[in-house]
């Protein structure tokens, strides 16, 4: 939305100090989001990232209002102090109120996100704090923004998402067992000793944490969509964790090129400017899944499908169990 | 100035238009919630999006122009017919869960959506402000014909949820039984998704479409807390919905600079807390009364059971002399989860001024003849149930005290007279010897912490 631009022919299409850049910080964002998001989709808890990313804007508000600066520090802090927060409500609500799960996620979202806006609108009015910047993002703009290492500029939103990439790195790998078993069986865990409620709020905290630190620069939107969609495609391709979180990973590094590459091409071919990228990111991951489930149901329906096609009666068995049996029978016979 | 607003005809309006969207999505959202489906609301509005953006961009191309209200919710509702369709799709092809579903749906259509306005706003000739306050919503600005076709959104909720209350209310509770009888649980699936497109693309305009979303959730969940009736729960909810959408219309219209959405959604919430405390159905303070009643009673029950059998156990020394608080204390631990506010001594106050028990000398307690009555009783029924455990679930004599301790209190007259007789006992009224050892604590003991060790195991003493 921010910087679309009318088709300049006369500028090559990729520049590797903006685009390189552009597509760095979006894989970099892709791979963050694919790790909680695994987990959250095992745990049927989806609609949590889309909850903690529309809530935490009262956090941001609150520390703009606080600091009266639009530093990233407090806002961090105060996002992801209210995204831990919003888990938190949800599950008193589900627990203490007997309101239904995905209906607990909704009211919390959404009464926050609505204190997000008085808030915004009231007090920071004066100042560009946008709540379309929350939602859309500007991954066109990070580039822009960059700190100097040794010499290097480099994106802060890369430096960011690059640490908040290598804590859930590391916060997985140490926890590996305990964050598997929670996930897939809460009382075993339990039975074991191994505290799930304390594995949820991780989960928590890491989603809060990343959906903050990445929608900082790309928007909150495509969180949401690198949280759940990569991982529902990995979730459909593999049986084993630590290929789904891998695969996850690797499909939404896939996406984000693909996506940034789209929004400038595909809208030339039409002699348009290019397309916001981070929603074209959003589109193509589900475009991804879309190929992914269709691939998977073809593979499902061939066998029927060659069935009726090939064999007399139309529901039998398939031919080589026919030929076993026949087989035994005229052994049994002998 | 109340009155100056009503005289005002926009006010009018956008008040209007208000409460009909959230007495529509009231509606709506009650049976959406009885269906699990609370969240398909949020998928549908994101959905709708793309729709919107491509009905402006036929618009433009074509001589209706770009802000055709009618053209503008004709592709919203093909939208979030497009996202329906995605959603049924996803969930017979794939083995994915509902949640992941709705998510991938919402966040890929949102997606698409933001590429179509950024297409919009890449034309020389589009302007697509007015396609923003689809996402954040304008209620303020709304005009009549805005607030005519909310009427008409309405109507047909109301008209639909009364012609298909029966069919909707089996749907909503025993689908399966709902099939048994010949209907198509699909259709009316149909039916209900049609009726949340309905209020959702209506909405979207007037209070942006994260917050038509909570139009929907919040006031059905703050009905559920005040009736466990379909029929009661849906005016309720239309009636939350409705007083919310008015008095937020009228407080922003009052303060036109409070964005009137945002504050329609924050007074349906401050109604939702007050229904989760007060509810006459399910308010937690009605919880909260009813367990600090029942603790308090069980705390005095366990009181006069202590001193019956402390009495029991000394039959010896003269009867009035009085038991001492250390000495209750040491036999019987009243814990902090069993008696708020107290302990012991609370109960022992209760039970003084249920006339139960009497002061005697210094620091001690003696049962009125009205508290050995009930304390027999108590003790007879502890008793009964504990011999049961023993002679007809088998469970080992040292192990019946701390079950009996729970469930005794909760045992209907019926039940008792039940267990007596299969017991073989007369009656349930006289206390039968316990089945095992009553520690009876002696006076060098009576500062000194209980032996944590469990008793040693006796024979059955019967």
């Amino acid at each position: 939305m921010n910087t679309t631009l009318l088709a300049d022919t006369s500028l090559p299409w990729w520049s590797w100090s903006l685009d390189g850049w552009i597509v760095v910080v979006a894989i970099l964002c892709a791979s963050a989001c694919a790790i909680p998001g695994s987990f959250l989709v095992l745990r049927r808890l989806s609609l949590m990232g889309d909850a903690i990313s529309h809530a935490v804007l009262p956090g941001i508000a609150a520390a703009f209002l606080l600091t009266q600066s639009r530093a990233s520090v407090p806002m961090f802090l105060g996002a992801a102090a209210v995204g831990v927060l919003t888990a938190l409500l949800t599950e008193w609500l589900r627990t203490r109120g007997r309101v239904e799960e995905s209906a607990s996620i909704g009211i919390v979202f959404t009464t926050l996100f609505a204190l997000g806006l008085v808030m915004i609108v009231r007090g920071a009015d004066r100042v560009d704090l946008d709540p379309g910047c929350v939602l859309y993002g500007a991954i066109e703009l990070t580039p822009l923004d960059t700190v100097e290492v040794s010499g290097i500029a480099i994106p802060r939103a890369a430096i960011v998402l690059a640490s908040v990439l290598a804590a859930n790195l590391l916060c997985v790998m140490l926890l590996w067992k305990e964050l598997a078993l929670s996930a897939f069986d809460p009382d075993g865990a339990k039975s074991q000793g191994l505290r799930p409620g304390l594995m949820h709020a991780l989960l928590m905290t890491m989603t809060a944490v990343t959906a903050v630190a990445a929608f900082e620069s790309v928007g909150s939107i495509l969180v949401v969509a690198l949280l759940v969609v990569p991982a529902a495609a990995a979730k459909l391709l593999t049986h084993r964790l630590g290929a789904m979180v891998a695969v996850a990973m690797a499909l939404g590094a896939a996406a984000a090129v693909i996506g940034h590459v789209a929004a400038i091409r595909v809208p030339a071919l039409f002699g348009m400017g290019s397309v916001n990228s981070a929603a074209a990111i959003a589109v193509v991951s589900g475009v991804i899944l879309a190929v992914v489930v269709a691939a998977l149901w073809l593979g499902r329906q061939r066998g029927n499908v060659a069935q009726r096609v090939l064999s007399e009666p139309p529901r039998g068995p398939s031919p080589e169990v026919r030929r076993e049996s026949s087989e035994a029978a005229g052994a049994a016979a002998r | 100035m109340i009155a100056a607003l009503a005289g005002d005809h926009n006010v009018r309006v956008v008040v209007l238009g208000a409460a009909m969207l959230g007495g529509a999505c009231g509606i709506v959202g009650t049976f959406l919630t009885l269906r699990r489906r609370a969240l398909v609301g949020d998928a549908l509005s994101h959905a709708a999006l793309p729709g919107i953006a491509l009905a402006f961009l036929v618009g433009t191309a074509t001589r209706f122009g770009g802000k055709s209200p009618l053209l503008l919710l004709l592709g919203g509702a093909l939208g979030a017919i497009a996202g329906v369709g995605a959603m049924l799709l996803l969930r017979r092809a794939s083995r994915l869960r509902d949640d992941a579903i709705v998510a991938a749906v919402l966040s890929v259509f949102f997606g698409a959506g933001i590429v179509l306005l950024s297409v919009i706003q890449g034309m020389r000739s589009g302007h697509a402000a007015g396609l923003e306050s689809f996402i954040y919503g304008r209620a303020a600005a709304m005009v009549a014909a805005d607030a005519w076709m909310l009427a008409i959104a309405a109507g047909t909720v109301v008209l639909v949820a009364v012609l298909l209350s029966k069919e909707l209310r089996l749907l909503c509770f025993d689908e399966e039984f709902s099939k048994s009888i010949g209907w198509r649980p699909g259709v009316l699936d149909g039916v209900l998704m049609a009726l949340v497109t309905i209020v959702t693309v209506a909405g979207m305009q007037a209070v942006g479409l994260i917050l038509v979303v909570a139009l929907q959730v919040i006031p059905a969940a703050a009905a559920r807390c005040w009736s466990d009736r379909l029929s009661h729960c849906v005016a309720i909810a239309a009636a939350i919905g409705a007083a919310s959408g008015a008095v937020g219309a009228v407080v922003s219209a009052a303060a036109p600079a409070w964005p009137s959405g945002a504050v329609i959604v924050l007074v349906a919430a401050a109604c939702l807390l007050v229904s989760l405390v007060f509810g006459s159905a399910r308010g937690a303070c009605w919880r909260w009364i009813a367990h600090w009643r029942s603790t308090r009673r069980v705390a005095v029950e366990h009181l006069l059971r202590t001193l019956y059998e402390l009495e029991e156990a000394a039959s010896t020394e003269a009867p009035g002399e009085g038991v001492a608080y250390a000495t209750i204390a040491a036999t019987r631990r009243f814990r902090g989860g069993e008696l708020r506010g107290g302990g012991l001594h609370a109960a022992i106050r209760r039970a003084r001024r249920l006339g139960l028990v009497r002061s005697g000398a210094a620091d001690t307690i003696v049962l009125t003849s009205a508290g050995r009555l009930e304390s027999e009783q108590l003790t007879a029924r502890h008793r009964l149930w504990e011999h049961y455990l023993i002679e007809r679930a088998g469970i080992a004599p040292t192990h019946v005290d701390r079950s009996a301790d729970l469930v005794e209190h909760v045992l209907s007259p019926e039940l008792l007279a039940r267990v007596a007789r299969s017991l073989g006992a007369a009656t349930a009224a006289a206390a039968p010897s316990s089945p095992h050892q009553i520690e009876r604590p002696d006076a060098s003991m009576r500062s000194a912490p209980r032996d944590p060790r469990p008793a040693p195991p006796r024979d059955d003493p019967r």
